[in-house]
C-alpha cells in the first residue's frame, strides 16, 4: 500500500526519531510512505477565524496532492494532523471559505476530496492492530507505557473524529498491539501547554507536571507521544520518565530500530 | 459600553452564535489556562453577547489561551467559545504595531531544544 506523507516542519529537524522511525516502521508493515514534494510548513495551528484564508494554503495544496495521486494523506505529528483535517472539514463545510482558496490554486480546483489519517489512524483503519500485533518481533510484554493524547489529536471531535474525545483507546490499544499494558490516567488528554512555553513557561510547567505526575500514580515507566511539542514540555518539565515517540516503541517492537541507529 | 461595530465584526469572523450560551461556566472550569487569565471563557462569550469589546481587546487574556479546544468540545450548548477568543485576539493584532510576539524576542525563549513546532505557532497565534 502506498499513501501520501505530510511530514511537517519539526520531523525534518527537532523530531526527526518521530519522521525517521514511521518511515522504517510503515515500511516493516507493507506502507510505503511517498511524502510530498516540496511540501510546505502547517503553520503549527489551526486558526479558527472564518476571515482567515492564506494560513491554511499549504493544507490545501497538501491534500490537492493526495487527490491527484488518489492516496489517502497520512500525518504524524498531532498538529500538523489537526490543521490538515481542519482545513479539510472547512473546505467541505464552508462554500465561501472553499471558494477563496480555489482563487489560490494553480491547477485545478480542491473541494475536500481527500482522505485524511493519522499514522495511528493509518495503523488502526488501514493496516490493522491484529496485523500490528502479528508483525511485532520484539514483544514489550511487562512494560507499563502512558499515552499521552494532548488536546490536537482528538479535539475538536466534531471534525477529527478520531477516538472518543473523553475516553480514547486507539493509543491503548496500540500499546498492548506491541505486547506492552497501557497505563489509564485522567490527564492523557488534556493540554501541556502548548506554544504558551513561548508566553507563560510556568503554565507549561504546571500543566506539564500535573500530567506527568498523574501518569506516574497511575504507574506508567514511560509515556508516548505523537506530539513534539508535547515531548519538549514534558522533558522540558521535569519527566523523569522516558517520553518517547510512538513511532519509536513502534520501530523498537517491530525489530527495525536498530537498523536506524546512525 | 456597548460596541456593536466590533462587536458584529468578532461574530463575523467566528461565527459563534454567543447568545446560544446558558451560563454554565462548564468552559471555563475546563480551562487549562483558567488561572492565569483576567477574563475567562464563559466571560468572552458575555462580554461580547453584551457588546464589551473594548477590555477583551486590551486584556493579557488574550495570549493565555492555549488553542486546545477543551472549551469548544466539552459546551453542552456548542457555543464554542475558543473561536471567540481567537477573533478578538486576531482583531487585537491585527492592528499595526500590535504584534505581540517579535523575532526580538525569540534568542530569549529558545534552547537547543526548542521544536519549530513551537515557534511557528507562537507566531501564529501571537503576530500577523
Amino acid at each position: 500500500m502506498k499513501v501520501t506523507y505530510f511530514p511537517g516542519c519539526t520531523l525534518k529537524n527537532k523530531a526527526k526519531d518521530l519522521d525517521l522511525y514511521a518511515y522504517k516502521s510503515a515500511e516493516a508493515l507493507g506502507v510505503t510512505l511517498e511524502e510530498i514534494e516540496d511540501w510546505q510548513c502547517c503553520g503549527g495551528v489551526f486558526t479558527t477565524a472564518n476571515d482567515e484564508v492564506a494560513t491554511k494554503l499549504s493544507s490545501v495544496r497538501a491534500l490537492k496532492y493526495a487527490v491527484d495521486k488518489n492516496q489517502p494523506l497520512v500525518t504524524v505529528c498531532s498538529a500538523c494532523h489537526n490543521v490538515i483535517k481542519q482545513t479539510n472539514h472547512a473546505v467541505q463545510t464552508n462554500s465561501q471559505f472553499a471558494d477563496k482558496v480555489n482563487r489560490y490554486m494553480a491547477d485545478g480546483s480542491y473541494n475536500g476530496e481527500a482522505e485524511v489519517y493519522h499514522y495511528l489512524e493509518m495503523l488502526r483503519d488501514l493496516v490493522g492492530f491484529d496485523k500490528l500485533k502479528e508483525s511485532v518481533v520484539n514483544s514489550l510484554k511487562g512494560k507499563k507505557i502512558a499515552a499521552y493524547y494532548g488536546c490536537l489529536l482528538l479535539r475538536p471531535n466534531s471534525v477529527m473524529r478520531m477516538d472518543d474525545p473523553e475516553n480514547p483507546t486507539i493509543m491503548e490499544d496500540f500499546i498492548k498491539a506491541l505486547g506492552a499494558d497501557a497505563v489509564v490516567y485522567a490527564k492523557r488528554n488534556e493540554c501541556c501547554g502548548g506554544y504558551i512555553s513561548a508566553e507563560s513557561p510556568e503554565t507549561a510547567k504546571k500543566n506539564s507536571q500535573a500530567i506527568i505526575n498523574n501518569a506516574k500514580a497511575q504507574g506508567a515507566e514511560m509515556i508516548i507521544t505523537a506530539c513534539p511539542l508535547c515531548k519538549y514540555n514534558l522533558v522540558n518539565n521535569g519527566a523523569d520518565i522516558p517520553v518517547v515517540y510512538f513511532t519509536e516503541l513502534l520501530a523498537e517492537a517491530l525489530g527495525v530500530k536498530e537498523d536506524t541507529n546512525e | 459600553m456597548n460596541n456593536k461595530y466590533l462587536q458584529e465584526e468578532i461574530v463575523r469572523i467566528s461565527g459563534v452564535n454567543v447568545s446560544k450560551c446558558m451560563r454554565c461556566g462548564k468552559c471555563s472550569a475546563t480551562c487549562p489556562a483558567y488561572d492565569e487569565m483576567e477574563y475567562h471563557p464563559h466571560q468572552f462569550v458575555n462580554m461580547v453577547e453584551n457588546g464589551e469589546i473594548e477590555p477583551l481587546l486590551n486584556s493579557e487574556s488574550l495570549y493565555k489561551c492555549l488553542s486546545c479546544f477543551a472549551c469548544i468540545d466539552r459546551c453542552p450548548r456548542g457555543v464554542q467559545p475558543a473561536k471567540v477568543v481567537e477573533a478578538v485576539r486576531l482583531t487585537a493584532i491585527r492592528k499595526q504595531g500590535n504584534n505581540h510576539l517579535k523575532a526580538d524576542d525569540i534568542p530569549a525563549i529558545i534552547d537547543d531544544e526548542t521544536p519549530q513546532q513551537l515557534l511557528v505557532s507562537a507566531f501564529r497565534k501571537y503576530t500577523k
